[in-house]
């Protein structure tokens, strides 16, 4: 893998990307590198000349207020709008060194995993929900199954609660459950990216906080990017936060830089309370 | 809030559309319960294990059963089946899961006028189609026709379930890599099977009364109808039948016959919403 040059890149699209050049100029290729995206639904562009860079191995987290475009760059990241008709994409996104839109989109996803916002487990048991994934790819082996199953119960922070009715029905589980079951599903297949998207919007704060203590655990596994409302809940899970605003990537640091010292006005505007 | 709320006008207007609605249920209720119960009365006399079990008697003589018919209707109905429901079944997930535009808006009005079609039309187009080319009515010309009437609701019924499958579930699907026809066959389809098994049973019951379309194409027979090639009775053309025939036994045979295909559709009914029921059940936990 070639060095990722981050100055050049920097000065070839004229962004600024929240991470220190100093410390950060020695990694690998980043997780994503997207570069003038522009994203269109019909005739209404969500997405406006958004650049940034999503490091390997961190926790990075868009907040902005509705209908500003976080949650379609999100699904960008696994081209999942790519199922809705009339969309359309400009620009470059990275995966690592490669082009995001090179790889078949049944490859990308299994490389680039994503939990909604409602807890949808499939009508099956919880065992199969889990094992979905696996058994989708022809080179996993039967009795390989169960062992990934649980290794991703276990990291989803679920199986104690769930070891003894593997095989009940997965809607027979609380909200709570069936998200962390969703993220289990996706954890499964050992993603390299985890694309959340506001997955404790419909939750008890209970469960919020167990989602947010697996984020911890499973964040040395892959990538993780969450979109999220919750500005406590961003301050408390990522390294690095977006805030977008109407279409464009408003501001991008460090979690802590954006929550005490934002450098633009409208990301002061936002974490604040005076709008969105 | 004050002692007079809700308004008397209010409580008037609860007490008349709570009566108005409950009278319009009993309404419906009876006219089943007056039909079953009257051709329970009408035809009570001739059931018995003969009417079951042997074929009719000729005129003059008592007794004799409908059991040639009872068989053909549950071989025309077979067939029916073998017909009609793999083609609404895949029209309907084609409709729902893979059309899109003009071609939806065709397939969609095409199979609303074909569900439309007077059933003795379908009778004439099966009887050109089917029984004159062969020079004899059959069972085949029956279920074919039977057959033909049931795509329409099987295709409509199955579209209906699987638009019904919430959005998350195939995106869900979709996110762990799978394929659209992978995530169509393993998830959508799975959730909505209960609903579409149950459709597909009511449309069933639906074609089993028809009589119209039979009496072109599967005739009618005195006897049994070995095979798939020659006249075959039905329960529906033996009312018919026996209903305008000048005799009294006839007449009480075909009350009879009437509450057996009656009773027959209820508890297809009844076993389709059973399953309806569970399958919710499964889904919501």
């Amino acid at each position: 893998m070639k060095p990722f040059d981050l100055r050049q890149l920097s000065k070839a699209h004229e962004v600024r990307f929240a991470v220190d050049v100093e410390t950060d100029e020695k990694l690998p290729w980043p997780q994503f590198t997207v570069a003038d995206l522009n994203f269109f639904y019909g005739a209404h562009q969500a997405l406006k000349g958004i650049n940034l860079i999503v490091p390997n191995k961190r926790v990075m987290a868009f907040i902005g207020p509705s209908g500003c475009g976080k949650t379609t760059l999100l699904r960008t990241f696994n081209r999942m709008n790519e199922t809705i008709p009339g969309t359309r994409v400009e620009g470059s996104i990275r995966l690592g060194d490669k082009d995001l839109f090179s790889f078949p989109a049944t490859t990308l996803r299994r490389v680039v995993g994503m939990v909604f916002q409602k807890p949808s487990p499939f009508p099956k048991s919880i065992f199969d929900n889990v094992a979905y994934g696996l058994r989708l790819d022809p080179a996993i082996r039967r009795n390989e199954v169960a062992d990934k199953v649980e290794q991703s119960l276990r990291r989803a922070a679920l199986w104690d609660e769930v070891k003894d009715k593997l095989h009940q029905s997965a809607n027979g589980i609380s909200g709570g459950q069936q998200q962390r079951l969703c993220i289990a599903r996706a954890l499964a297949v050992e993603p390299e990216v985890l694309l959340l998207d506001e997955p404790c919007s419909a939750l008890d704060p209970l469960s919020t906080a167990k989602i947010e203590d697996l984020l911890f655990e499973i964040k040395d596994l892959c990538t993780i990017v969450i979109v999220t409302h919750n500005m406590l809940q961003a301050a408390r899970v990522a390294d690095y936060v977006g805030f977008f605003l109407n279409g464009e990537l408003i501001e991008l640091n460090r979690a802590k830089q954006i929550f005490q010292n934002p450098e633009m006005q409208q990301t002061q505007d936002y974490i604040t309370g005076r709008f969105g | 809030m004050s002692a007079s709320y809700p308004p008397f006008s209010r409580k008037i207007t609860n007490i008349v559309m709570l009566t108005l609605t409950g009278l319009c249920t009993l309404l419906v209720l009876s006219v089943l319960l007056t039909i079953l119960g009257y051709l329970l009365w009408k035809g009570a006399s001739s059931l018995n294990v003969d009417f079951f079990t042997k074929i009719p008697a000729p005129v003059g003589q008592s007794g004799g059963g409908v059991k040639n018919a009872i068989v053909g209707t549950l071989k025309l109905l077979a067939l029916a089946s073998a017909i009609g429901v793999p083609i609404g079944l895949l029209g309907g997930i084609y409709l729902s899961e893979f059309a899109g535009g003009w071609s939806a808006f065709t397939i969609r009005y095409t199979t609303d006028l074909l569900n439309g079609v007077p059933s003795v039309v379908m009778g004439i187009f099966v009887y050109t189609l089917v029984v004159l080319p062969m020079h004899h009515f059959s069972t085949l010309a029956g279920g074919i026709a039977l057959g033909i009437m049931m795509i329409p609701i099987a295709l409509r019924s199955t579209e209906d379930f699987l638009r019904a499958v919430p959005r998350s579930l195939r995106e869900g699907g979709l996110a762990l890599g799978a394929s659209k026809s992978e995530t169509i066959f393993t998830i959508v389809i799975p959730a909505a099977i209960y609903g579409i098994i149950t459709g597909i049973l009511l449309d069933i019951a639906r074609v089993a009364g028809e009589t119209a379309p039979l009496l072109f194409t599967a005739f009618g027979n005195l006897f049994d109808s070995p095979g798939w090639m020659q006249p075959t009775a039905s329960l529906p053309v033996v009312i018919y039948n026996y209903a305008i025939s000048p005799y009294d036994a006839w007449h009480r045979q075909a009350w009879a016959a009437g509450f057996v295909l009656l009773s027959g559709l209820l508890v297809v009914s009844i076993i389709s919403r059973l399953i309806l029921a569970r399958g919710k059940k499964l889904s919501h936990g």
